[in-house]
């Protein structure tokens, strides 16, 4: 289905830099209420480093909380981002325009609240740099390679840095446009943000280069770091829900489900925040939803292969894991609700052309996606190190404190905020990549008809 | 000599055309001239050079260059501290497997950044004569004439349907 409407670029421009040039008054508002959230979490994040991490709920064995779970989860939205763009770019998909640039930007910050969680749950974040990367020439003390502790910094830091250069690269020629539209110290600012951007041949031909190149980088680089991410767990000898070699790639089919859904909400909150029903329509969407019954049934596979591999072992740890996942309070309504909410309900509604091409329900159903994600992960962590070993002579529930629920609450609200900031500064829709879509779009008759055509991008 | 500019309406890209093959006809060839637009249009659209570059270097050296560093730090730092631990080897080859990956590729995604900016001859302090309308759509065609051409040319440039010229002495 095309619903395209060929835009003058003066209007793309009016329409996609509204917020930048002038941003209104629910937006200062959104910010206010977002930068206070903020401050609170941060003054109870000051507090637990102060009092210690006994402030938190984990306790023996269970000594990974929600902090973790939220760290997973945030690296899992950031899995949206690179692979979207860089799958829509890479297979020339028309529809990808209006998603790139706020998928990638949804990697990026998504990827540093990742970062900062297991910071936080360190207890002393002065030392993190150290832990992570301890080159003691003092006492002759090393890096321990064999650990998934360094091999996660290493995967995130790569992840991070390419990403962002990813958003900077493709944010240029837009840059050059506000450039052209702003006035004083603002001028000033992008015209040294452009870099001296005049649009030549050569500057785009590299600009669209560099998309291709870039996301075919960035590619492998995303599908190593939810595997590394998930060896954090799966190298984990003593723990047997967490010793499992199908840990990588179904970590990172769940990061992309999870992901993707996300970006379907953004994307949905920008058409309804900006007014944006011209550039993020139906079809995206729709073709969105089509890609996440994909996505969604390919992660059900893992997740049934998973599940079943572990009791077909018929090991006594195993199965006990499974009964404490799947029937054991306060468990088993979590479990109920994820699976419930990660497939049963959206999938099969999104096979459906009418919900698919209804915004609302699209909105709600992946929403809803992500918070049977965020349980799953909770499932993994939690009940895999709250079982009762041999060796375990200290053993108590988890139960995540007020500080640990409001972090988790404060990591949303620092996404939220930092999006915002962006589309303040930056378009959140790239004006180049619109425009082109409207240059290469053409019509065609055929018969009595004029039918939509696209020319192919070289 | 004399910048000049030759600005044409989003909707008259033929005209931009026309004007390149019309610059040529005088005898500037499309190494003279240069087309700038708000937007990426197919290559050759207005007549103007191939455009050449050698982006596709830039990340296998970063990756050779990554990938040296990566292996470099993981077996230096464990011949260092050589800690025999249940009879394996020093060197770790899953691990360093791992550290080596992620190094070949940021060292192959930071080159190929570089070799963006080298070759886009980015950042460029003086980029030459420019207008804020090209970024609204119109497609510009820029030449150095000397004085005496000035007039001939932007006759041409109105002949072709340019919608305004600008000229910078």
């Amino acid at each position: 289905m095309q619903q395209r409407v060929a835009l003058p670029h003066p209007q793309i421009n009016a329409d996609l830099l509204k917020n930048v040039l002038k941003a209104p008054a629910w937006y200062w508002g959104i910010m206010a209420f977002l930068g206070g959230v903020v401050i609170f979490g941060s003054v109870l994040v000051a507090y637990l480093l102060n009092k210690g991490f006994g402030l938190s709920g984990a306790h023996r064995p269970v000594m990974w909380g929600i902090l973790i779970v939220d760290f997973v989860f945030w690296i899992g939205i950031s899995h949206a981002g690179v692979m979207l763009s860089a799958i829509l770019r890479l297979s020339k998909a028309e529809w990808r325009r209006p998603a790139t640039r706020a998928a990638e930007v949804l990697t990026v910050f998504s990827l540093m609240i990742a970062a900062l969680h297991p910071v936080v749950h360190a207890g002393r974040p002065w030392r993190i740099i150290y832990w992570s990367f301890p080159y003691d020439f003092s006492r002759g003390l090393w890096v321990n390679i064999r650990s998934p502790l360094v091999w996660d910094p290493s995967a995130i830091f790569t992840y991070l840095t390419g990403s962002t250069l990813f958003v900077i690269v493709a944010l240029i020629p837009d840059m050059a446009v506000i450039r052209d539209r702003t006035t004083g110290i603002r001028h000033n600012i992008y015209s040294v943000m452009a870099m001296g951007w005049r649009g030549t041949p050569r500057q785009w031909k590299l600009q669209v280069v560099a998309g291709f190149l870039l996301s075919a980088l960035l590619l492998p680089v995303f599908v190593s770091v939810h595997s590394i991410v998930s060896w954090d767990f799966a190298v984990m000898i003593g723990v047997e829900g967490y010793h499992v070699t199908i840990f990588a790639p179904y970590f990172v089919i769940g990061a992309v489900l999870s992901g993707v859904s996300a970006v379907v909400t953004m994307m949905i909150l920008m058409k309804w925040m900006f007014g944006w029903g011209n550039y993020i329509r139906q079809e995206h969407i729709e073709n969105l939803a089509k890609l996440l019954v994909v996505i969604g049934t390919g992660w059900l596979y893992f997740f049934f292969v998973e599940f079943i591999f572990a009791l077909y072992s018929l090991e006594s740890q195993e199965i006990a894991l499974r009964e404490l996942q799947a029937f054991t309070w306060p468990y088993w309504p979590l479990a109920l609700v994820f699976i419930f909410l990660s497939y049963i309900i959206p999938i099969p509604m999104w096979m459906f052309p009418g919900v698919r091409r209804n915004i609302r329900i699209m909105f709600w159903s992946s929403l809803v996606v992500n918070v049977g994600m965020w349980l799953e992960r909770f499932l993994i962590i939690v009940p895999g190190l709250a079982r009762k070993q041999v060796w375990t002579f200290d053993w108590s529930t988890y139960h995540p404190s007020f500080i640990e629920v409001m972090i988790v609450v404060t990591a949303y609200a620092l996404v939220f905020l930092l999006l915002l900031t962006f589309a303040k500064l930056f378009p959140l829709i790239p004006l180049f990549d619109i425009k082109e879509g409207d240059i290469l779009g053409d019509e065609i008759v055929i018969g009595k008809r004029r039918v939509p055509a696209l020319r192919v991008e070289e | 000599m004399a910048q000049m500019l030759g600005l044409f309406k989003e909707e008259e890209a033929e005209a931009a055309a026309n004007a390149t093959e019309a610059l040529e006809r005088a005898g500037y060839s499309n190494e003279h001239f240069e087309v700038l637009t708000g937007s990426p249009y197919p290559e050759g659209a207005f007549g103007e050079r191939e455009v050449k570059h050698k982006l596709y270097v830039f990340p296998f050296m970063g990756a050779l260059l990554g990938l040296s560093v990566a292996l470099l730090l993981t077996s230096a730092t464990q011949m260092a501290y050589p800690l025999i631990v249940g009879g394996k080897p020093i060197l770790s080859m899953p691990a360093m497997t791992i550290i080596a990956y992620e190094g070949t590729m940021l060292g192959a995604i930071l080159f190929t950044v570089m070799g963006i900016f080298f070759e886009s001859r980015l950042p460029n302090p003086s980029p030459g004569i420019y207008d804020p309308r090209i970024t609204a759509g119109y497609i510009g065609i820029t030449l150095t004439v000397s004085d005496d051409r000035v007039n001939a040319v932007d006759q041409l440039f109105r002949r072709a349907g340019a919608a305004d010229v600008v000229i910078q002495r």
